[in-house]
């Protein structure tokens, strides 16, 4: 490690908090999309990001890895500020499993090839052992059969489980969920949350941005309600969903439950 | 009845007697077969230096207008390569190929003894590769935000993921304008003339000066241009049913 590296992890302080969020500002322009958003999310814990549409939440979740480079702030991963443009981004995102609303496998790969190209590539993993790898996880979401199989076969459920597995190929300290269920027909939401749900019970760090609510209060052991690009309450599910102490937080849920 | 069939075989013999004195007579139908050559041969390298042309300039055109936060020296860097970018396909796109051979051949490599073959290829390719290059560009835009998102998300550099995953999806869907570009290119090299190339049209036009006969020289010249054009659809064809292999 340089001294360079050393120099950016001021925001490591407890050796838990892999995520450390700090005065993150992000702006299109003249619009704030996210202000003031402070948060540090540990190591092994499931928080769930809700709030309205048009509130942040999937800006802030895509600021985590820098799909969007925030305007002011701090995001430390592992200790590293991954906001300063000096930062190798791709090291580090190596470490962050993302899956989207859209599930965005590529359609020209087979989901064998889907779940071995980056660790091939970039874990420097021989074919056979990322083959191995990528079947020991499709037998886990139930999907072996498919291996060779191209994106397109595949239902929006099918392809959202290989989305998941896709993204824990590369050994992440994190994943990232960005509304992982909204795209799919309701007969399909289960089998994603199921997965979801298995990663949660082994210990995974997950960030997730969804509206499933009782999901939510299943999994999460923290809820942010997000609103207008700020955090406005955070809380265990049980006291989030049964006491929320802000006005906003009950209003949304009045809404939605 | 007889003098229809007298006709007929009076024409017969007059289109034997031209057939000889075109292609037979100091055997000139190897005119159009080394012209034939020569307009594969220029073909083929224009169209690989077009292409190389054309996915460097769309890479830097499409990476110039979708690449956000870029430190200060590297974009002032893309800027000034999409500035040269933008340049190259409005001059070519906007002036004859056949002015461009021309400049290229007596203008800047006037003074340079080059050969001509050489010349036509550099002049073919630098045009071609200004149409691949919008082509391409096309390509790259037509695939969604998401795969980006995904390669970057797993790791993957933008470079990396131009090349493994944005390129591959964005050469199937534009493989048939490229084919035609391809073509389009063929049939282009036929002004090579112009710097004094014996590629297949002037070689049908050195047997009419000869001959005198215009009729079956030029015909013969349009059929070998088709059956060659043909051929290169049929091969786009298999190319892109194989690629289609994905979306069944």
């Amino acid at each position: 490690m340089t001294i360079d590296d050393r120099n950016t992890r001021a925001g490591a302080g407890d050796e838990n908090i892999l995520i450390r969020v700090e005065d993150l500002e992000k702006r299109f322009g003249d619009l704030v999309a996210l202000s003031q958003i402070n948060i540090d999310i540990h190591r092994g814990e499931v928080v769930v990001i809700i709030g309205p549409s048009g509130s942040g939440k999937s800006t802030f979740l895509r600021t985590l890895n820098m799909l969007e480079d925030p305007t002011a702030g701090a995001v430390y991963f592992n200790g590293v500020n991954l906001a300063d443009l000096s930062v190798n981004i791709n090291v580090h995102r190596q470490k962050m499993g993302m899956v989207f609303q859209h599930f965005n496998l590529f359609p020209h790969m087979t989901i064998l090839k889907n779940l071995t190209a980056a660790p091939i590539a970039l874990l420097k993993k021989s074919r056979v052992e990322a083959e191995e790898d990528a079947m020991r996880l499709l037998v886990r979401v139930g999907l072996a059969e498919k291996a060779q199989e191209y994106p397109a076969m595949l239902s929006g459920g099918q392809k959202q489980r290989v989305a998941i597995v896709r993204a824990l190929a590369m050994n992440p300290d994190v994943m990232l969920f960005d509304e992982p269920t909204s795209a799919l027909d309701p007969e399909m939401v289960g089998e994603v949350l199921e997965v979801m749900r298995d990663l949660a019970r082994e210990g995974m760090t997950m960030v997730i941005v969804t509206h499933e609510m009782g999901f939510a209060r299943e999994v999460g052991s923290r809820i942010v309600f997000m609103d207008e690009g700020q955090i406005v309450e955070e809380a265990v599910p049980e006291v989030f969903f049964t006491t929320p102490r802000r006005d906003r937080t009950a209003q949304f849920l009045r809404k939605i439950l | 009845m007889e003098a229809f069939w007298d006709t007929l075989q009076n024409a017969w013999g007059t289109l034997q007697n031209s057939f000889e004195r075109v292609f037979i007579v100091d055997d000139r139908w190897t005119l159009l077969a080394r012209g034939l050559g020569l307009t594969l041969f220029i073909t083929l390298l224009a169209a690989l230096l077009g292409l190389a042309l054309g996915f460097l300039i769309a890479i830097v055109r499409s990476t110039h207008d979708k690449v956000t936060g870029l430190k200060p020296a590297p974009r002032a860097a893309l800027n000034i390569l999409n500035g040269i970018a933008k340049l190259y396909l409005t001059v070519i796109r906007g002036t004859p190929v056949v002015v461009q051979l021309m400049i290229i051949y007596f203008v800047v490599f006037g003074a340079v003894n080059i050969s001509k073959v050489v010349v036509a290829v550099i002049a073919f390719g630098i045009n071609s590769g200004a149409y691949v290059a919008e082509i391409v560009r096309s390509g790259i835009m037509s695939i969604e935000r998401g795969q980006m998102e995904a390669g970057r998300s797993l790791g993957f550099s933008y470079a990396q993921t131009m090349v493994r995953i944005i390129l591959p999806q964005a050469f199937k869907n534009v493989l048939p304008s490229l084919g035609n570009e391809i073509i389009v290119l063929l049939k282009e090299t036929s002004v090579s003339g112009y710097i004094a190339l014996e590629d297949l049209a002037k070689g049908g036009d050195i047997i009419r000066s000869i001959t005198y006969m215009a009729f079956m020289p030029l015909i013969v010249v349009a059929l070998i241009y088709l059956t060659v054009v043909v051929f290169l659809s049929h091969l786009v064809t298999r190319l892109e049913r194989r690629l289609r292999a994905s979306d069944h």
